[in-house]
């Protein structure tokens, strides 16, 4: 089984496009949308809901004013600043509490009870080229990074299950938390950047961050001719640090042009430029032994 | 003073182009701002400016340090943790304490009842203050690389806003989790920014969702206009949401972008058009 990520450290390089245009390229696979924050790709694929998982994204503390006094102790114990004492009435914030539930622990009236956070979700079904699973994180909830480990572990359960050698995991941006989920033990990384300064920071965060994991990477330089000296900048600095160009792709509008259909760039017109080169990429990117 | 926040769902949308924008109108307009960079995770903002670094504050976390000898392997910190950051095996007499997970929380500590816990700092990254004029106009939240969470740094970072100035400009981390929701929930008003296109909308309604629960004012401004198609726009109408601005798909932008230049710098009128906006927004939020 191979396990391949597409991640980006700054947003909107096209991970998605590109981790859809894999996906639908040859052969079934597992897609596996990690990016649990903002998933889009069950909109291209409109995957069957086979099965859904309810996800407890870690707990918030509330109180019970009939049996609360007011002390403050649980606000004298708090690190997050969550808890403020006004007028003589606790007031958790659900915003800032982290679900560490020292307060509950301290307070002597036992009126801070721990609600969980369970609107979260994790879905798995089927897709036209294999199978799917992906995370909805429930706006505003956090420990992003377990969703992501919940998806993962099914992408690999489904994957055994049906027999699939190839699992494509669609990554969230960012170098954090649910980033490190996405790529710990995955077998190679695929980094897309674009040519901006943003795109060329973001991308060297993120090279750090997968090298402390030891993790082969490919950078593909999505859009390089909206600034082709940028670009040449880009790969140069790969060059000098002896990081793989898997390939460069155009700035092409018929990419939106696909999303709005609801169709990955190759199975929208598999003959145009950036078709091919996206499979020109993924064959680079399958042939190389670990 | 208000704070405005620049925010997306989905990545990539235009956050730091609008956000650097807004800014710099403001500061050419004499108006005394400060752009604060809460992307800490990748934080780009400042590498639009030419300007000096004048302070570095770190940010840091306490982890607990177990003293071993004192350790009787009661457990109970385990126990306490919520994040698993303690392993313990009693019969081993082996316990340690795996900082990555820690959250800093200090429950462990309270749990001890033997004096076998300390703390000790750990740092989570850096706060960087940068000015062309003394004062702090530009703080940037930089998270150190392998580090799970930017929410501490975002915290750091927005306490340095000094109160003096009239409009803070917030650039906020893509998503709608933690690190959105620490940046846009010190706001007076948030600027969504999205694109016209299915993923752009999708990621939309989710900020919408969450500003609405958290009942934060905001309007949108659709970035790449031209692009895509019109489903953002009817949404925006059904739902009676201020569509604020709209900024053309235009190569010469993307390229003055890409380049780490200011767009406002070099084109009057949509200096015009970002002063307009804050002022606008400062005037019915403030």
């Amino acid at each position: 089984m191979t396990q391949i990520a597409v991640i980006s450290g700054k947003g909107g390089t096209g991970k998605s496009s590109i981790s859809a245009a894999f996906a639908t390229l040859n052969g079934q696979v597992v897609l596996a949308d990690c990016d649990v924050d903002a998933a889009n790709l069950y909109l291209l694929f409109n995957p069957t809901h086979e099965e859904e998982i309810v996800y407890i994204a870690g707990h918030k503390a509330v109180v019970n004013h009939d049996l609360c006094t007011g002390c403050g102790i649980c606000e004298s114990y708090c690190r997050f600043d969550a808890i403020s004492v006004i007028d003589g009435r606790v007031v958790i914030s659900s915003i800032t509490c982290d679900g560490c539930f020292l307060c509950s622990r301290v307070c002597p009236e036992n009126a801070i009870k721990m609600v969980q956070n369970d609107k979260s979700r994790m879905y798995s079904g089927s897709f036209r080229n294999g199978k799917m699973v992906y995370g909805r994180l429930a706006p505003g909830e956090e420990n992003s990074g377990k969703l992501v480990n919940m998806v993962r572990e099914k992408a690999k359960e489904t994957a055994a299950k049906n027999g699939l050698d190839t699992i494509i995991l669609d990554g969230p941006p960012g170098i954090g938390c649910p980033v490190i989920s996405a790529i710990t033990g995955v077998d190679k990384v695929v980094i897309v950047t674009e040519p901006t300064i943003s795109g060329l920071h973001d991308m060297q965060r993120t090279i750090e961050i997968v090298q402390k994991f030891n993790l082969p990477e490919f950078i593909i330089i999505n859009k390089y001719d909206l600034n082709s000296s940028m670009s040449k900048q880009i790969e140069e600095w790969c060059n000098q640090n002896e990081i793989a160009v898997a390939g460069k792709l155009p700035f092409d509008r018929q990419m939106t042009e696909a999303m709005v259909q609801s169709k990955s760039i190759t199975e929208f017109n598999p003959d145009l430029d950036i078709s091919n080169k996206i499979e020109i990429i993924w064959k680079k990117i399958l042939n190389l032994k670990k | 003073m208000i704070k405005i926040a620049i925010a997306s769902g989905k990545g990539g949308t235009g956050k730091t182009f609008v956000a650097t924008n807004i800014f710099q109108s403001l500061v050419r307009n004499q108006i005394d701002a400060v752009l604060v960079d809460c992307d800490a995770e990748a934080p780009n903002a400042v590498a639009f400016f030419e300007t000096k670094q004048i302070s570095t504050i770190e940010v840091t976390q306490l982890v607990p340090v177990i003293n071993t000898v004192a350790c009787t392997f009661c457990g109970k910190c385990h126990e306490y943790c919520n994040y698993n950051a303690i392993f313990i095996l009693p019969p081993m007499k082996i316990i340690n304490v795996i900082e990555d997970l820690c959250h800093g929380c200090g429950a462990c500590s309270v749990a001890c009842t033997f004096n076998a816990i300390t703390e000790k700092p750990v740092s989570l990254g850096m706060i960087n203050l940068y000015s062309n004029n003394g004062r702090p106009s530009i703080i940037e939240a930089r998270m150190n690389i392998g580090v799970m969470s930017p929410v501490p740094a975002i915290k750091a970072a927005i306490k340095q806003i000094n109160n003096e100035a009239e409009i803070a400009i917030l650039d906020s981390p893509p998503g709608t989790s933690c690190p959105f929701i620490q940046t846009v929930s010190v706001s007076d008003y948030v600027i969504l920014v999205t694109e016209p296109t299915p993923f752009g909308l999708s990621d939309l309604k989710q900020s919408v969702d969450t500003l609405n629960t958290i009942e934060k004012p905001y309007g949108v401004i659709i970035n790449r206009a031209g692009i895509g198609n019109m489903e953002v726009y009817n949404w925006l109408k059904e739902n009676n949401i201020v569509l604020l601005m709209e900024i053309p798909f235009d190569e010469e932008i993307a390229r003055i972008y890409s380049e780490g230049r200011i767009l406002t710098e070099e084109n009057s009128n949509y200096r015009g058009q970002f002063l307009d906006l804050a002022k606008k927004i400062y005037q019915t939020e403030n």
